[in-house]
């Protein structure tokens, strides 16, 4: 397979645990990724999804298999592998410029292109107005947007998102949705976008992927052929919606039987 | 806030302290105790005048307005105390500081160094007295160095625990970026340890102050905690509660210039409020 830029082969993970038995979070995972590609990872908590992106950026490497990016072994983390977090990542301690400019600075970029740079993803990312000011002056959605252009200051082909919109409100949470999709048009980067709303993965994705509760393993891994410039109250993306939903849920079911059991065995 | 709302609030702080004072003045003019045990705050208001003003009276030719102005008692008293209390508070800050930022780092260091130091931590800094005259005569150095005692371990405390509480989505942020083991100590552990590192400050300048007034009662002759145990040998008792006072001012002082670098330092930080 020429076409897959991100190659996942086998890969499991296990976290030890003495006393409850050890977590068999990720179990043979096999995944292809082509360039370009936005592919969201679905399921509920606990489904190893978060765990699956970890590996990819290198936070936390697998105890089996192995993953490669454009043929090189993932060993550690990466700027070329640009992270956005589910929580409010952005150095508290610098201003939104500073945080834009970091990954830059590191790499010792002259002054008056790490200017230029930032000024430019300030504008393209309508934060111009909050270059000197610190996130505690920021809302979520605008501190998400901070954390978005820093990433993108380093200009990765890759880019891993946890569920970075979960904290958000409904329409703070539309308008990220439209300005990643803008953005990802007009750069074209790889994205893997981990989230548990169904409607999200299907208004963003190219293609999603249904991971099972514990074990974590891939339940289905589905092309969303809709045209772009979705409209999420047609009967075309609800019928996707009630295909994916009833997934999630079979795995969702799983997950409360199993809590309950946990709650009765203590 | 408008106008007359401060100006309740203002008065609303008065009247404890008003009603201690009357109160004061009261039991003073009774004649119920000698003045000697208790002298009325109008002899302590005039004895703290008298000392915080100059001895001789102005002359051009031997020294400027300004020098003229604190050339009184209080002034070189005031400063005495300061000098020391800096001193000491530099000395505690920069040996705590790197160790603090180690050991809260590295957990090979910290059980090195956690044994001796829980050890030392209760043992109040005036315990170190007999010691540190044992060490060092008489004079500054003694009281510099129990000083130092005094401000380094609550700096070293914070300190550790301001690092262990950084949250660890900020390093993984930072690596993510690139950033290598130096940048990740300088621009990410340092500032996030920050607040819990000048609140350690603030409470070691805080210990450093208390330290400073004992040590000069023992190891020196100068400085406001000598002041008032010389009061004491003469039964000048307003000028004992003049000196007292002037420490309370001046402990208010740099807990006030210490809150405000605190502010100013912490711009950034979701938690000020005052």
């Amino acid at each position: 397979m020429s076409e897959s830029y991100i190659q996942i082969r086998g890969v499991s993970k296990v976290f030890p645990d003495a006393r409850h038995g050890d977590v068999v979070a990720l179990k043979d995972i096999d995944l292809d990724i082509r360039r370009g590609e936005f592919v969201c990872l679905l399921g509920p908590s606990g489904c190893g999804k978060s765990t699956l992106l970890n590996a990819i950026a290198g936070f936390s490497l697998p105890t089996a298999g192995t993953i490669t990016v454009d043929g090189r072994l993932v060993r550690a983390p990466g700027p070329e592998r640009g992270m956005v977090f589910q929580e409010y990542a952005v150095f508290p301690w610098m201003t939104v410029a500073k945080n834009i400019a970091f990954g830059l600075e590191i790499q010792n970029t002259p002054k008056a292109a790490v200017r230029e740079r930032v000024d430019a993803l300030l504008a393209k990312l309508q934060l111009t107005e909050f270059r000197d000011r610190y996130p505690k002056d920021l809302s979520g959605g605008m501190r998400q947007r901070v954390a978005i252009a820093r990433v993108l200051a380093l200009d990765p082909p890759v880019m891993l998102m946890d569920e970075p919109f979960g904290a958000l409100d409904a329409l703070t949470r539309r308008t990220l949705q439209d300005e990643l999709l803008r953005i990802w048009g007009e750069l074209r980067k790889t994205v893997i976008f981990v989230t548990h709303s169904i409607e999200e993965s299907v208004y963003l994705a190219d293609r999603t992927v249904v991971m099972t509760y514990r074990p974590g393993t891939i339940k289905r891994d589905i092309p969303i052929s809709l045209a772009r410039g979705r409209d999420p109250n047609s009967h075309a993306f609800n019928d996707v919606k009630k295909e994916f939903a009833q997934l999630v849920m079979e795995e969702q079911q799983r997950h409360q039987q199993d809590e309950i059991r946990a709650a009765i065995a203590d | 806030m408008n106008g007359r709302l401060r100006g309740f609030r203002f008065l609303q702080g008065a009247i404890v302290p008003l009603a201690v004072l009357v109160l004061w003045h009261g039991l003073a003019v009774s004649g119920m105790v000698s003045p000697l045990i208790l002298p009325s705050p109008w002899a302590v208001l005039r004895k703290w005048i008298e000392y915080i003003s100059p001895h001789a009276p102005f002359d051009p030719a031997q020294m400027s307005y300004a020098a003229w102005l604190i050339s009184g008692e209080l002034p070189h008293d005031a400063y005495a105390s300061l000098h020391r209390v800096l001193s000491g508070f530099f000395i505690g800050a920069v040996l705590a500081l790197p160790l603090g930022l180690l050991m809260g780092a590295s957990d090979t260091v910290y059980k090195l160094f956690n044994p001796l130091i829980q050890v030392l931590r209760p043992i109040p800094p005036i315990a170190f007295i007999p010691l540190a005259i044992l060490w060092f005569g008489l004079g500054n150095p003694p009281a510099v160095f129990l000083i130092t005692i005094g401000a380094f371990f609550p700096i070293l405390m914070n300190t550790i625990a301001g690092v262990r509480h950084v949250d660890a989505i900020y390093i993984r942020a930072a690596q993510n970026l690139g950033a290598g083991r130096w940048t990740l100590f300088r621009h990410v552990m340092l500032p996030a340890a920050s607040p819990y590192i000048l609140a350690g400050a603030r409470i070691g300048i805080g210990t450093a102050f208390i330290v400073v007034i004992v040590a000069e009662m023992i190891a020196v002759n100068s400085g406001l905690g000598y002041r008032i145990l010389e009061a004491r040998e003469f039964f000048w008792s307003d000028k004992i509660i003049a000196g007292m006072i002037s420490i309370g001012l001046l402990g208010l002082a740099i807990d006030t210039g210490m809150n405000r670098l605190n502010n100013y330092l912490l711009k950034w930080h979701r938690g000020i409020g005052n």
